[in-house]
């Protein structure tokens, strides 16, 4: 049995978004052009706006509010880099467990002359309003705070952050990426929002920025007038309209399903002795569980289990290309083991009950059969060891 | 199957050799790595300055575990002048070899036998 439970690192395709996407690589494989052009062109036009328009209609925003990008990636650069690039100058906040294309953008300005405040999470990994409110300064730029953690799951009071932000008057960013489709988003309070197609079921390769109309941003690329003068570059139209085809198969319905096996998973594994929830208890995607095991190491979990068709991963240091534990894990407070034998398990609308009954039998005989070949049998001699090893 | 890692040390790691903790050893050898913070433990059982047995626990990633199981076989049976020499080198050759950035797993292995032969002499050399 193939079991794939790593949505959070990306999605399967749809069917329907590859049907749909199929005839704009063949048959309307035309660019947009301006109306006076062929028809082709036009054609192209018409697919880019029409689905510009879906993505915003479901985000209850503006079309003119959606630029497309490449990826998150370059969504998240846009935003913040764009603010910064329009203001020239300032003091940006954002969180210790942003994705890095947060984070290295941030380490960027900071050798432009920028000052960046990383704020704290506690150790659910939530951020704290009144830590945000104490961080701004008068010459505060922009806010970007993540809306859930594509590690841990935990989703981020963005209301509370959003309304600290306008009373400021400062630019609001979230990057929405890991919740898109999972959890609703209160627009109203936003001035920069990040969503991206792979993480539901739409193609890899395309991602969107909403910049709120009345705000200024500079773009990074520079080329042709494109996406509103922010992001030049010819538009990738099968990616744009597999995007908004992804955006129309969203459903509360799935979320619901996923929450109930989410719950079902976290409750099963939790039973396991020595196991500990990272994360958030209840302010959770609904498609995340992180758990650590004591007394073992996350590669060799990840492999065995991949050896029987069953995709996770991972925030061990042994299974990062350069031996560094997860900076999430390490944020959230924990102790360099915790993160060591941590398994991520990231559901999708496809997760079938069967699946998870599946993983569930294997993840408990594998961790099993790595407990009886550790030389650690209880936690206190296991912290103090891992204690000594880490200094 | 397509892992970084040789056909050698995907089946130590699925079928280890040796693994588990000795009732009554001579001497325990301990290692811990501090880059990733894996731990291993090593059990010897000797006669005639010869090691007979030897068991082992590791807590740590598929090459840790390989290389520990690879050198349970390759250790047993030799001298303890012999078995002190084996080299991480010669663990991760009979391996078929280890991703470089692996190649800090098998020092663990050889270190903690190492460590325990050293203890095996201190308590016998009075
Ligand atoms: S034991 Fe950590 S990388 Fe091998």
């Amino acid at each position: 049995m193939q079991v794939y439970l790593d949505n959070a690192t990306t999605t399967r395709t749809a069917d329907e978004v590859i049907e749909a996407m199929l005839p704009f690589f063949n048959e309307k494989y035309g660019l947009p052009s301006s109306e006076f052009g062929h028809s082709m062109g036009i054609d192209a036009s018409d697919a880019l706006e029409q689905s510009r328009k879906t993505i915003a209609n479901y985000l209850n925003v503006k079309p003119n509010e959606i630029v497309f990008t490449s990826g998150e990636t370059e969504s998240n650069n846009l935003a913040v880099l764009g603010v910064a690039r329009a203001k020239g100058k300032g003091h940006i906040i954002t969180t210790s467990i942003e994705r890095l294309s947060i984070l290295n953008t941030c380490r960027h300005l900071e050798t432009k002359g920028f000052e960046i405040t990383y704020l704290p999470v506690d150790k659910h990994g939530l951020v704290s309003p009144d830590d945000l409110q104490s961080a701004i300064r008068d010459d505060t730029i922009l806010v970007s705070v993540q809306h859930a953690n594509p590690e841990i799951g935990t989703v981020q009071d963005i209301k509370a952050i959003g309304e600290i932000c306008g009373e400021h008057n400062i630019l609001f960013h979230t990057d929405a990426s890991s919740s898109f489709g999972l959890e609703d988003l209160p627009m109203e309070h936003i001035d920069l929002a990040t969503f991206t197609s792979h993480l539901i079921h739409g193609p890899k390769g395309i991602a969107s920025l909403f910049v709120r109309e009345d705000i200024t941003i500079k773009p990074i690329f520079f080329g042709s007038n494109n996406e509103f003068g922010i992001r030049p570059g010819f538009e990738n139209i099968p990616g744009i309209v597999g995007f908004a085809k992804a955006v129309t198969l969203l459903s509360k319905k799935y979320v619901e399903k996923m929450r109930k096996q989410r719950d079902h998973i976290i409750n099963e594994l939790t039973a396991i002795p020595h196991t500990y929830l990272n994360g958030h208890p209840e302010k959770r995607l609904c498609n995340n569980v992180n758990v650590s095991f004591s007394f073992i190491e996350g590669e060799s979990v990840v492999l065995h289990l991949d050896m029987r068709g069953i995709a996770t991963s991972t925030g061990s240091a042994c299974s990062s290309p350069n031996l560094k534990g997860s900076y999430v894990l390490e944020a959230v407070g924990q102790d360099p083991e915790v993160s060591h034998g941590s398994l991520r398990l990231t559901l999708s609308r496809y997760t079938t009950d069967r699946e998870i009954e599946y993983a569930l039998k294997h993840i408990k005989d594998v961790v099993s059969k790595l407990r009886e070949m550790s030389p650690f049998k209880d936690e206190d001699t296991f912290r103090k060891m891992a204690k000594e090893e880490h200094k | 199957m397509k892992y970084p890692y040789s056909k050698r040390v995907i089946e130590h790691f699925r079928h280890p050799h040796h693994m588990g903790r000795m009732k009554n050893p001579d001497a325990v050898g301990v290692a811990g790595n501090p880059v990733c913070g894996d731990v291993m433990y090593i059990y010897i059982k000797v006669k005639d300055n010869r090691i007979i047995d030897l068991k082992w626990e590791t807590m740590g990633c598929a090459a840790a575990i390989a290389t520990t199981s690879m050198l349970a076989d390759l250790a047993i049976g030799k001298t303890l002048d012999e078995a002190e020499k084996l080299t991480k080198k010669e663990v991760a050759d009979a391996l078929e070899g280890l991703p470089p950035i692996k190649m800090h797993c098998s020092n663990l292995a050889a270190d903690a036998l190492r460590d325990a032969i050293k203890k095996y002499r201190e308590k016998h050399e009075n």
